[in-house]
């Protein structure tokens, strides 16, 4: 095979990856721009996209010194839940009751509607970082939790069985394979919290901030701005967007094998 | 010279369920001696109880003259399916074994990396295990296994997983690299032809409970090469007679 066609071929298989995902978005905005033009709707009720586009460009200082404490909130929540996560994971493995202890209390806390508690965790904690950290943690906290705890259970018994023979200690067990087990759980897990993350701190800054996409969505609504609401819709969608592919990267970088495992069985 | 491995009596019990009745066999040293019998019928839970994986039985298990409960883990066990881990290239995998001994991972890496001539992975030692075929898959489980030194290999159905031409490539083998290494094994298989093949001695299993049904002698000379002289078919034939068909008037 000649190097050209390859390489032809290569953009060929990427725009057959990309392509059918960049077809159904194009569609929507287009459908969306026609519909915002044709039926001579307000834009103050619903602004076409290009106007959005025009909009964000237009306030991209404003937007991006409130895209700032937005990311930092959220990153910053996250790593709280994902150390606690990880803690806790670690504990319910070794001392199993702990499990029946902690979870019900865990799973009650994914009830609590954002809307009762965001407001809440404001007042008694202030407009500064530390409420958005905490809601960030409140909802990333569990699904994190989960997948590590089921992914140490998904260690291989043959591998348990083995390290065991060869007298390998509890703990040297839980290094040698139940954490490596979980690696697979533990970046589903990331994906979703991810995304899940991004939510949560907009959710915080909506309920009181001093900066951020969500008291900018805010004032936005308020001062009856649906353009300048969406265009921040729109950089915290790139934002959800550039953390899940950050997360796909990592992944890609520590288990290089799943991807042999994966050209294998394709 | 006392026997290598020697259980009396085993018994094993599951909750109400008698998995092991009265499990009596022995393994000399240097000796290849396999455990025959049908699925489910408990082999892997005598290795199970060699290897400490379970607890409290009924009879008694020595090793060297001595109780198995004061010895320092003397077997290296390879189990059903290859159990390499995905996450660890291969020369990793086949380093495990010492790395737990305590061995650090330079100088583990150092003691297997000659051997893997030998057991015909040469060149695949930054590979990972997903990128090995099935029968060097068993091969790195193997080299694994030997390199950590126990007097005893413990074998449970090591090609049970392969396609049946890769099953008699491998067969002959560990058959070779047993004649060259002379290791004491222990294998579980239900693979008749592979019993005869490779062992000094073969010990038939009933049904669960499990007891022993017959211990055979093949008196075979090695090296064997060919898997189905007339003398091995002539001794499978009685093997499968007594598997498919075990009359209490057989069990001599």
């Amino acid at each position: 095979m000649s190097q050209p066609f390859s390489a032809t071929l290569r953009i060929a298989v990427l725009f057959g990856k990309v392509g059918p995902a960049l077809l159904s978005v194009g569609t929507l905005v287009l459908a969306w721009e026609l519909y915002a033009r044709l039926s001579g709707i307000s834009p103050t009720t619903l602004p076409a996209p290009s106007r959005v586009l025009a909009q964000a460009i237009q306030q991209r200082q404003a937007l991006f010194d409130n895209t700032v404490p937005t990311i930092s909130a959220t990153l910053a929540g996250f790593a709280c839940s994902l150390a606690v996560a990880f803690i806790l994971s670690v504990l319910i493995d070794f001392f199993n009751p702990l499990r029946r202890a902690l979870f019900p209390v865990f799973i009650i806390s994914q009830t609590l509607p954002l809307v009762a508690i965001a407001p809440l965790v404001v007042l008694w904690f202030g407009f500064g970082l530390t409420p958005k950290i905490m809601l960030v943690a409140l909802v990333t906290f569990f699904p994190m939790l989960v997948a590590l705890v089921q992914g140490y259970e998904s260690t291989d018994r043959d591998i348990s069985a083995l390290l065991n023979s060869m007298g390998a200690s509890r703990m040297r067990i839980f290094r040698l394979a139940r954490l490596p087990s979980s690696l697979p759980y533990f970046f589903a897990g990331l994906r979703i919290s991810i995304t899940y993350a991004v939510v949560g701190a907009i959710f915080a800054e909506y309920a009181g901030a001093a900066k951020g996409l969500g008291i900018y969505m805010l004032n936005a609504k308020n001062n009856f701005r649906p353009d300048l609401v969406l265009a921040a819709v729109l950089v915290s969608a790139l934002l959800t967007l550039a953390l899940f592919a950050a997360t796909v990267l990592i992944q890609r970088v520590v288990m290089p094998w799943e991807r042999l495992d994966g050209a294998r069985k394709s | 010279m006392s026997r290598r491995l020697e259980l009396r009596q085993v018994s094993k019990r599951f909750g109400d369920i008698d998995v092991l009745a009265g499990i009596t066999l022995h393994v000399e040293p240097g000796e290849f001696v396999s455990i025959l019998g049908p699925s489910g019928a408990g082999k892997s839970t005598i290795f199970s109880l060699l290897t400490g994986g379970l607890e409290g039985h009924g009879g008694d298990v020595d090793f060297d003259g001595r109780p198995l409960a004061d010895t320092r883990r003397p077997f290296a066990f390879m189990p059903q399916h290859d159990a390499l881990m995905p996450w660890r290239t291969v020369i990793d995998n086949t380093a495990l074994g010492l790395e737990v001994q305590g061995m650090s991972r330079k100088a583990a890496r150092g003691k297997v990396a000659p051997l893997f001539g030998e057991f015909g992975l040469a060149g695949f030692e930054q590979k990972y295990p997903a990128q090995l075929s099935g029968g060097m898959r068993q091969r790195a489980a193997l080299l694994r296994t030997v390199v950590q030194d126990r007097a005893m290999l413990l074998l449970d159905e090591p090609f049970g997983a392969l396609d049946a031409l890769t099953r008699t490539g491998m067969q002959r083998w560990l058959q070779t690299m047993w004649d060259r290494h002379r290791w004491t094994v222990l294998l579980i298989t239900h693979d008749v032809r592979e019993a005869v093949f490779l062992s000094d001695r073969v010990y038939v299993l009933s049904r669960r409970p499990a007891s022993v049904l017959r211990e055979i002698a093949i008196p075979l000379p090695r090296p064997r090469k060919d898997l189905a002289s007339p003398e091995a078919s002539a001794i499978e034939a009685d093997i499968l007679n007594t598997l498919l068909d075990p009359q209490p008037a057989e069990r001599t």
